[in-house]
């Protein structure tokens, strides 16, 4: 029995520290994969219940570092020519300035992946859709390369490939022709895991990513996006983005 | 009788130079997968794969239904051979499981303009063990 009393005291007290050590540690420090992704069947369909989101605090965020666009390119297989114009990205660092202070901030703009997507709303053949947990995709089998998604996003997410494509990756496929964009690396989400600039932010970055479900209240993510003021860029267009941005 | 000869090995000459003739007839050379067996019956695959191949596609895609049985990413870990110097074949390349046969129905395929025509790494490619396309129709049973 005093064994038993020494086990719960022992949880109390790990159980409140942690507790303090979130909230003590939380504004400077993200955690990660706590509570979320519990990987589901493989024959099991993506839950509507759930909601991906992204959090991004930008004041962790430096201008220098690139460390998630290049963690996107390596895990999609996204090669370029060297043409800046046309070569696919579906991530990006901006960096903003705001003239009248002269502060500056880098921002990670990807697809936004909206509750309200312009890209769906315009798609001619179905292509563009949104899946029951809110990733928004393109079906590249039903693609017919038109680009009014890319022209009716308003955050110029999306990219075209323009050129034949060899050595794609096998959990990403990429064609000529069609239009593509942040995935919210699908193929992680499904098996559990979180994207690929997340888990690169947190290991050569500055921690300023927090990946997780908008819906669950225990999530990491919904517990920020509560206890702090995050925006959504152009929230003012009522798409309801799943990614949301602090200190922005 | 010289000349008939000399018809006769004109005719036969192509298809034996493009295809193994198995039992009279030409037949593509197909490599063997690394299991014991397909996810189904060869006979069924034979006719069928496209179509449970399009059905995996759609689930997956708009559902994310990842179920391995008729997963593109699967067929292509298990066919795919690799080459004398231990790396991966495309399985489009000339010759290899998808192409031969494809090539030998006439039939044009388009999935690995997007797909990946080699397996993921680290997931390891059979060595080649070509055998007659026949010796594979042999009766299985399914899953």
């Amino acid at each position: 029995m005093s064994g038993n009393g020494f086990d719960m005291d022992r949880r109390r007290f790990l159980s409140a520290a942690a507790a303090a050590a979130g909230i003590t540690l939380a504004p400077g420090i993200t955690l990660y994969g706590i509570g979320h992704a519990d990987a589901r069947a493989l024959d099991e369909p993506a839950s509507g219940k759930v909601r991906w989101g992204l959090l991004i605090d930008v004041n962790q965020c430096t201008a220098d570092c690139d460390a998630c666009v290049s963690a996107c390119a390596e895990e999609n297989g996204l090669t370029g020519h060297g043409r800046p114009a046309t070569d696919a990205q579906w991530i990006r660092k901006v960096n903003v300035r705001d003239p009248k202070n002269g502060v500056e901030k880098s921002v990670p703009v990807m697809c936004q992946h909206c509750a309200e997507p312009p890209c769906v709303d315009v798609c001619p053949t179905g292509a563009s859709f949104k899946r029951a947990d809110g990733i928004v995709l393109v079906d590249k089998h039903i693609c017919i390369g038109c680009r009014y998604c890319m022209m009716a996003c308003p955050y110029k997410a999306r990219s075209f490939v323009h050129e034949d494509l060899t050595d794609q990756k096998p959990y990403a496929p990429r064609g000529k022709g069609t239009v593509e964009s942040c995935t919210f690396c699908v193929h992680r989400v499904d098996a559990g895991g979180m994207p690929a600039c997340v888990e690169a932010c947190d290991s050569e970055g500055n921690g300023a990513m927090t990946f997780g479900d908008l819906n669950d209240p225990d999530s990491e993510i919904s517990k920020r996006v509560a206890a702090y003021a995050t925006r959504q860029i152009r929230a003012d267009l009522g798409v309801d983005p799943g990614v949301r941005y602090q200190n922005l | 009788m010289r000349a008939l000869v000399f018809i006769l090995a004109m005719m036969f000459l192509p298809s034996l130079a493009a295809a193994q003739v198995a039992g009279g007839v030409p037949s593509p050379s197909i490599t063997q997968g690394k299991g014991d067996k397909c996810v189904a019956d060869t006979d069924y695959m034979r006719r069928y794969h496209m179509r449970e191949l399009l059905h995996q596609r759609d689930e997956t895609m708009h559902e994310g239904i990842r179920a391995k049985r008729f997963s593109l990413k699967e067929c292509v870990a298990c066919h795919a051979t690799t080459d004398d110097g231990g790396k991966p074949v495309p399985i489009n390349a000339p010759g290899q499981f998808c192409a031969s046969c494809h090539k030998y129905a006439a039939v044009q395929i388009d999935c690995f303009q997007c797909h990946a025509t080699k397996p993921e790494d680290g997931k390891q490619a059979q060595s080649p063990s070509p055998f007659p396309m026949t010796a594979a129709a042999e009766p299985e049973t399914s899953q």
